[in-house]
């Protein structure tokens, strides 16, 4: 399950995606960045395997990605291995150009998405959005 | 051996069987020391491929590898999608580059590296890894294909004694010494069914 929270009045900063094997936990660490930032990040999550069950798949994630996507970049959160590997997977297939653009980060998937999102609401761009949340990760 | 249409679509048919076959077992394996979906999710890969059978068998092998590797990489989830959807998709470009001559034994160990750095893993840490390098030594050495399937089946088994550093399973710490890895076990299986059709079709 893959869903865009809203349209962004300020598509130029990062965008944020949020990659969980459960579609709850996906769904309720977004809700919690909204309440952070409002509708000032580009904001998508997805969870779930392709039937519903926990787990991640590659296309849901590529989506995700596509409806958060800004020029600025975008900033990945992923819970469990099978995410990050899924992840990296689907930013491959955006193609070079726009797979530059996006970083999985190594953070807490809902510390580091809330922190990221506050920072990419003040238009930082994509480094200074990652590194923040990775300062999460020791 | 020149692998046909028909061996092509043939060999999909019996690694979907495997597969289908095993999917309780290599969930077992899974519910063990992960979170118990590698049989469905293999399965699941696998039933894609089936149900394309016909259009990939319709291509030339590296490309038929590259489209089975996409399907994989979509269709299985879990860690396991990338790391087969990697082999088969850096198998068939490696065998594509190399053009009229395709060196097996080269194109395998450059899809075998391509799935080590994916899983960020190499040796020992209890993946499919662990399966696909004896694998790889074995084709290098041009041994029979019995021989081949017997080296994966005993690498498989072998990862039962390792600890996990990959995966869930490493959360396990040493509680996941003792049981085979589930990744490995797959691998094992579709070699193995892999190399009996050589076997049976005049391989080298």
């Amino acid at each position: 399950m893959t869903a865009r929270i809203a349209d962004s009045p300020r598509a130029g900063n990062v965008g944020i995606v949020i990659v969980s094997h459960s579609p709850l936990v996906a769904r309720g660490a977004a809700d919690m960045v909204r309440q952070m930032v409002g509708d000032c990040v580009p904001l998508a999550w997805t969870g779930g395997n392709v039937e519903g069950g926990l787990g991640t798949h590659v296309a849901g994630i590529k989506s995700a990605i596509e409806a958060a996507w800004s020029e600025a970049g975008v900033a990945v959160f992923v819970d469990l291995g099978g995410a990050e590997t899924n992840s990296e997977a689907a930013v491959e297939m955006l193609g070079p150009a726009r797979a530059g653009k996006v970083s999985i980060c190594n953070a807490p998937l809902v510390e580091g998405a809330v922190i990221a999102a506050a920072e990419a609401s003040g238009g930082s761009p994509l480094a200074k959005v990652v590194a923040t949340a990775e300062e999460l990760s020791p | 051996m020149h692998i046909g249409a028909a061996d092509l679509a043939e060999l999909i048919a019996l690694c979907r069987s495997e597969i289908d076959r095993n999917c309780a077992h290599l969930s077992d394996l899974d519910s063990a020391i992960g979170d118990g979906d590698h049989g469905a999710n293999m399965r699941r890969g696998l039933e894609a491929v089936f149900a394309e059978r016909e259009a990939i068998a319709a291509l030339a092998l590296p490309d038929a590898l590259e489209r089975i590797g996409t399907i994989l990489v979509m269709n299985i989830g879990g860690a396991a999608g990338p790391l087969y959807g990697t082999l088969a998709m850096e198998l068939g470009r490696a065998m594509s580059e190399r053009g009229g001559a395709p060196d097996f034994a080269a194109s395998l160990e450059r899809a075998i590296a391509a799935v080590a750095r994916r899983g960020r893993s190499g040796p020992g840490d209890k993946t499919l890894l662990d399966v696909l390098y004896p694998v790889q030594v074995e084709v290098l050495r041009r041994s029979a294909p019995a021989r081949v399937a017997e080296c994966a089946q005993s690498a498989a088994q072998s990862t039962q004694a390792m600890q996990a550093r990959r995966g869930r399973a490493a959360y396990l710490g040493a509680r996941s010494i003792g049981h085979e890895d589930p990744g490995a076990s797959s691998c094992a299986l579709l070699t193995a069914t892999i190399c009996r059709y050589l076997r049976e079709h005049d391989a080298p």
